[in-house]
């Protein structure tokens, strides 16, 4: 990419001017920051981005970037981006949302997406609560958590761990970002859209206003003190030693993206009726008969 | 009525090749020129279980199912009464039966009909690698006066040069040989033209093709009985034509697909049946409110829940016209024979880009799986037409007002067609908006896009002017107009409205083609009299108007109808 060409997008580019519902201090607004940072660098033209989205604060940020955006149902924003980006595999597709949106309701998808490996790049702004409906328990929320009137006790279940969630499920590049550090997630996130495949970026993004603790988040997260592998097992042995603070790369996989078969030579719509017509030369008819 | 059809029945425990003997038949009987029909029967079970195929054939084209069989080969007896209902033996009937399995079962031999045994699996033993199913077909084709060359024909195409087609026709041979004679077996009037150029087709296979011929690339489904076939079909299909197939984790993943896909721009399609369409409702509210066009088949069986899953039922109508949340119009539409899955489907993705609304097609059972050899489908010559904007100004609006309601959609790529579709209620502009005025100009138009439309005369099927309509849609639009086409006394003074669009509703077409009419019949195959009540609410009907529902799992059959007419003559 020439000079020229970089600074034809700046990260103001990719902003919209609407401004964000969120409350002071969430940590969203270091991820849309780190999101138009990423887009810069990489300069894709804006009309080339779609954003997609399910339900929550974090799911409003579509709206935020000048992009395409979908802001959709609750838990479906990744089969909406598998249905765009294989039916327009030249756009760059990202997904986001919050970790109640992404592992409990939609929490089938992910695996699923993971499995996949549909070239999209998945952002989780994790903050272990449920924001807009004023603070209920997520599925990363601790278990002895006892602020949400739907379980004063806590959830009482230990909370998914959606690194391990992505390594077990096939995901092609997994890495853990901050909030608090858009740069370096701006970085990651660069990373992560090139990577061909499905990436997979939690990014830890506190919610002062339902986990009020969180605004210590910045000061507990640290580089991983291993490199990034492509071996699983490695990747697997170095979560076992996580403490939910490693930001960084952890998985750069080697796994082909999806490719839907596509026929070598295609045809014309009127070779396939042809197979329906009743007639007496053997081999044309091979739908009629054996249907 | 129907006496100019012959109704084979083939039955058999699963894997014993009742199907390929059905398959062939159809193919050679349509070769010989017979119009025909197959339906397959079976349990929930795919393999082990009973199945039967019934073969229907007329030098007419058909409409419905026969209520009695002509002819019965049975290679087994297991089961045999689960298809008792199905199978009505009359007095001209003709049963086979292998005496190897025994006992002809006291239910059969309490009809009347005409038992004669043949040792099919004997006669199998003597040809190498010879099968009963193929001696038993020998025996049909021979009782039917199918031409022996075509069934050789039919059986090469399956076969293709394998080593099988040699033991087959060996067994076939066997059976013509061996075929009782038909002496009381009423056949009926031949064929005087032969077959070729018609189709034969499935109404799932149609409504797949149907879908292609009106653009749709992207295909996206989960499987489910009964609409499985559908996705089969364009997951061959597809890539062939370069377009996709998904195979989705759930129900909820492929509607999003193809809401996702027509998003980007690529018109898409599902296919389900009841479970899956009820997962997809709440994702068909959002292409409602961002507008985004998405086709979906409904394949409708035996409900609520898992219900009947192999018979065909039309009860999905109330879930697929109210079943969204919130003020939600959208297009409703429903085939009214096999053929017509083609051109429905194809007017459904046609309507549904048009009108940049999700489109449920209810097609059922009855429909999907029947097979059917009829004169070749026509094309409706409907095809994708979405509105894009030609030009982007700086000032553009996705949901601008128009006087029409569709306002032009831009889809990624387009430079400054930039926007957000949204779930929320939003403005013109798009952006999310709680505003009374926004929500009442947003509702307004989504509504007004539909009803201002000119659906044309596609809306329904009509035929005759008698004072008596017969009202109905779906699949039981064929015993209905087997009523008029087929029976000259009975039908002069009938009329048939079958309609095919179901929503939005055309008060003013009905009203139209009501006229002179005394009587109402409504007919339809369900408990809850669900299109009686719909009609209620959205049509001024005659004061003299009954309701005739019934539900699966068997079809309604045209003697029901006239039933249910003599009793009301005779009131």
């Amino acid at each position: 990419m020439s000079d020229t060409a970089r600074q034809k997008f700046s990260a103001q580019c990719y902003k919209s001017d609407i401004k964000p519902i969120w409350c002071p201090g969430c940590g969203d607004f270091g991820v849309l920051a780190a999101i138009s940072r990423a887009l810069a660098f990489l300069q894709v033209p804006p009309e080339d981005v779609a954003v997609v989205s399910g339900i929550g604060c974090s799911s409003r940020i579509p709206a935020y970037l000048n992009a395409y955006g979908f802001h959709g149902v609750h838990g479906r924003a990744l089969p909406l981006a598998t249905g765009l980006k294989l039916a327009r595999p030249e756009l760059t597709v990202l997904v986001a949302g919050g970790d109640g949106d992404g592992f409990a309701i939609g929490g089938n998808h992910f695996l699923h997406a993971c499995r996949r490996n549909v070239d999209l790049t998945y952002i989780v702004m994790d903050n272990q609560v449920y924001g807009m409906t004023k603070g209920q328990a997520s599925p990363t929320t601790a278990p002895d958590w006892g602020l949400s009137e739907l379980t004063p006790e806590g959830p009482g279940m230990n909370p998914f761990y959606p690194l391990v969630l992505a390594l077990g499920s096939g995901a092609n590049f997994i890495a853990r970002a901050t909030s608090s550090n858009p740069g370096s997630t701006a970085d990651i996130l660069v990373e992560a859209i090139q990577h061909p495949g499905f990436s997979f970026v939690q990014v830890l993004s506190p919610c002062l206003t339902f986990q009020p603790e969180q605004r210590h988040w910045k000061k507990m997260v640290h580089a991983a003190p291993v490199e990034p592998t492509s071996d699983p097992a490695q990747a697997a042995r170095r979560l076992m030693t996580d403490d939910n603070f490693f930001v960084g790369v952890l998985f750069r996989g080697e796994r082909e993206p999806f490719h839907d078969p596509v026929a070598k030579t295609l045809v014309d719509l009127s070779t396939l009726e042809s197979t329906f017509e009743v007639c007496i030369t053997a081999g044309n008819s091979e739908q009629a008969s054996a249907g | 009525m129907a006496e100019d059809r012959l109704s084979i029945t083939v039955t058999g425990s699963g894997g014993a090749g009742v199907v390929t003997v059905g398959n062939i038949l159809l193919g050679a009987a349509a070769l010989t020129g017979w119009y025909a029909r197959m339906v397959r029967s079976s349990g929930p079970q795919i393999r082990g279980g009973e199945v039967a195929s019934i073969v229907c054939l007329s030098a007419q084209p058909i409409q419905s199912e026969s209520a009695h069989c002509d002819l019965l080969l049975a290679l087994d007896w297991k089961n045999i009464d689960r298809f008792s209902d199905e199978m009505l033996l009359t007095r001209h009937s003709m049963v086979v039966s292998d005496p190897a399995q025994g006992q002809v079962p006291a239910s059969i031999r309490s009809s009347s009909a005409r038992c004669v045994e043949v040792p099919f699996k004997k006669l199998a033993t003597t040809v190498s690698g010879g099968r009963t199913n193929m001696v038993a077909l020998g025996v049909a084709a021979q009782l039917a006066r199918i031409p022996h060359k075509y069934i050789q024909l039919e059986l090469e195409k399956i076969f293709q040069g394998d080593h099988r087609f040699s033991a087959g026709m060996e067994g076939v041979d066997a059976g013509f040989a061996a075929a009782p004679p038909g002496n009381g077996l009423e056949l009926p009037e031949a064929p005087t033209v032969l077959g070729a150029g018609r189709w034969s087709i499935t109404g799932n296979e149609a409504a797949a093709l149907g879908a292609l011929r009106a653009g749709v690339r992207i295909a996206a489904g989960y499987p489910i009985t009964p609409a499985t076939e559908i996705l089969e079909w364009l997951a061959s299909a597809l890539p062939k034509i370069g377009g996709t197939f998904i195979q989705a984790e759930d129900e909820l993943a492929a509607v999003n697909q193809v809401i996702g896909a027509s998003f980007g721009g690529v018109p898409a399609v599902t296919a389900t049946s009841g479970p899956g369409l009820a997962l997809m409702m709440e994702s068909l509210g959002l292409a409602v409110a961002a507008e985004v066009p998405a086709v979906v088949i409904d394949v409708m069986r035996g409900g609520p829940s898992t219900g009947i899953p192999t018979k065909s039922e039309q009860s999905d109508l109330n879930i697929a016209l109210y079943g969204l949340p919130g003020d939600a119009p959208h297009l409703v539409v429903a085939p009214t024979s096999v053929n017509d899955c083609l051109n429905v489907t194809q007017w459904a993705v046609h309507l549904s880009e048009r009108l940049q609304s999700p489109a449920i097609v209810l097609s059922s059972q009855a429909l999907g799986q029947t097979r059917a050899v009829d004169d070749k489908p026509d094309d409706w010559l409907f095809h994708t037409t979405r509105d894009t904007p030609d030009l982007l100004e700086d000032d553009y609006q996705r949901y601008r007002l128009t006087p029409e309601g569709v306002s032009p959609m831009s889809f990624p790529g387009m430079p400054g067609g930039q926007y957000t579709a949204e779930g929320l209620e939003h403005n013109e502009s798009g952006l999310p908006s709680v505003r009374a005025a926004d929500h009442l100009q947003q509702l307004g138009k989504r509504q007004e896009k539909l009803t201002r439309f000119d659906y044309g005369d596609y809306w329904a099927e009509i035929l005759g002017n008698g004072s008596t309509a017969i009202i109905t849609w779906g699949a039981t639009t064929g015993a209905a107009r087997e009523l008029l086409t087929c029976s000259r006394e009975l039908g002069d003074d009938l009329r048939l409205i079958a309609l095919r669009l179901l929503a939005p509703e055309q008060p003013e077409r009905m009203a139209i083609a009501l006229r002179g009419v005394r009587r109402v019949l409504v007919v339809e195959h369900s408990h809850g009299g669900q299109f009686y009540r719909y009609l209620r609410a959205c049509y001024d009907l005659p004061g003299d108007t009954r309701s005739f529902c019934r539900p699966g799992p068997l079809p309604i059959y045209p003697a029901e109808i006239v039933a249910q007419l003599e009793s009301w003559d005779s009131e």
